[in-house]
């Protein structure tokens, strides 16, 4: 017997409110991300060269290194430094700085789209470079790139299985620990794959229609048809 | 990228400043971490290589293969780039072996991270060979070729070049996921710095070195693949 209903509808009650874990950790994580990574993008594009080349070196060593081996390095290597974090905490932080390295290289690619003569004209208006970047560069610089963000964001889903090694009960973790009650993994994990793939094809297809939508507006601005 | 080194640099000295801080209690773990490098290495290089295959079976299929083919193909992309590849790794770890087929925790690695990845570098593989200029097949069909022919000896070769960067991404992506293969009980570099973590509580000085390894195998790549790049692309650029 390879697979059994019953025992498929006892353990999704159990898995749903899993799942509410996982997505509160993608949404959590990716909020992180976002900031971070336009913090990290503006970091990087600075003139003074300390601060650009540091983001750079950082930004590149957060790409180049494993996001479990920065999960693990935030949860037990950050105690030492007195830095005590729950499990959750770590997990997101890891997995936000992780995306978020990625994103500003997104947004870095947005930035860099926006024609340098908007800068001269804001400093032709006498706008400060705080309302020019606000109101003129960011609002031409985030929506084309926000397809982009999506994908990050599905990608950051698909990872938080990784926070099962810190012990957080998310989706993996729970559905392993019903494989040890039951010695039953079959259902658990496949359960857990299903979940990860419809919920990663409704984004994928969600992203696509907002792709969509922003070229139509975007080749169109303010809306007149 | 050219920032790499740069960072390389940094965490050099930062690891020389503990090494020297404390350089008695390194020597002892150092073996160990390299053993579980070398376990590291073994699977990023197995993965790859199946990655590669089954990135070109699958681009194959999916755009020239019958119906039922590319059905399979489109399938396997989407079911490996929709899932993550954690659970794939589980899923062949503990559910197989529920079907008779008892796999060694390498081969599961192996198996798992090739296919996962084998089935982002099919888009890579499609991209490049849909990015070779429609003028190339025009004149293999001048020319009498078959269309098995021309995809191997004219499209091909100059899809290969535009391959290259992306497949090194994707090899250093592959790197980062055989961390993941510490939790099916395999020990990599990962495996042994936990381990090593949970005798000597060292944790700083294990999880730095490890961090620099891992940076050192992606720079690797990335100059590795350069490299190779810099060879493919030699007389293929000259008839752009």
């Amino acid at each position: 017997m390879f697979w059994d209903w019953n025992y498929v509808w006892e353990i999704t009650p159990t898995l749903l409110r899993a799942s509410v874990v996982t997505i509160q950790a993608t949404l959590l994580g990716f909020l992180l991300a976002a900031v971070l990574g336009l913090v990290l993008a503006i970091l990087r594009m600075s003139k003074t060269g300390w601060i650009s080349v540091t983001a750079a070196g950082f930004v590149e060593f957060i790409r180049s290194t494993p996001v479990l081996i920065q999960i693990f390095f935030i949860f037990f290597v950050f105690p030492e430094f007195g830095i005590v974090l729950p499990a959750m905490a770590a997990g997101v932080i890891a997995l936000g700085l992780h995306y978020g390295s990625y994103c500003s290289e997104v947004y870095r690619a947005g930035l860099e789209n926006v024609p340098k003569g908007q800068w001269e004209a804001s400093t032709a208006l006498n706008l400060s470079p705080y309302i020019t970047f606000r109101d003129i560069i960011i609002p031409q610089a985030i929506p084309p790139v926000v397809p982009a963000l999506g994908n990050y964001l599905v990608a950051l889903f698909k990872e938080t299985p990784l926070l099962s090694a810190i012990a957080v009960l998310e989706l993996m973790q729970t559905a392993k620990i019903l494989g040890s009650q039951s010695f039953r993994y079959v259902e658990p994990i496949t359960l857990v794959g299903g979940f990860f793939l419809v919920m990663s094809l409704v984004a994928a297809a969600f992203i696509r229609q907002l792709e969509a939508y922003l070229n139509r507006t975007l080749r169109n601005p303010g809306g007149a048809r | 990228m050219q920032l790499r080194p740069l960072a390389v640099c940094a965490i050099v000295f930062f690891t020389a400043g503990l090494a020297v801080s404390s350089f008695a209690g390194f020597r002892e773990f150092i073996p160990g971490l390299l053993q579980g490098a070398a376990i590291t290495i073994q699977i990023t290089i197995g993965g790859s290589l199946l990655a590669v295959v089954m990135a070109l079976i699958a681009a194959m299929a999916k755009m020239y293969g019958p119906l039922p083919l590319r059905w399979l193909a489109v399938a396997y992309i989407e079911v490996f780039r929709g899932t993550s590849a954690l659970v794939q790794l589980f899923w062949l770890f503990f559910v197989l072996p529920h079907f008779g087929v008892n796999l060694d925790p390498m081969a599961v690695a192996i198996t798992a991270l090739g296919l996962n990845v084998g089935a982002y570098g099919a888009e890579v593989v499609r991209g490049a060979v849909n990015a070779v200029a429609r003028g190339q097949w025009e004149a293999s069909v001048a020319l009498n070729m078959p269309r098995a022919l021309a995809l191997r000896r004219i499209i091909l070769p100059q899809a290969f070049v535009a391959m290259i960067p992306p497949w090194g991404n994707l090899f250093i992506e592959l790197l980062k996921a055989t961390a993941l293969v510490s939790l099916i009980t395999i020990s990599d570099l990962t495996f042994k710095a936990q381990q090593m973590n949970q005798t000597t509580f060292r944790t700083v000085e294990i999880f730095t070195i490890v961090l620099v390894v891992y940076l050192a195998l992606s720079v690797l790549i990335t100059v590795g693949m350069r490299t190779l790049e810099t060879f493919a692309a030699r007389g293929i650029a000259r008839g752009r």
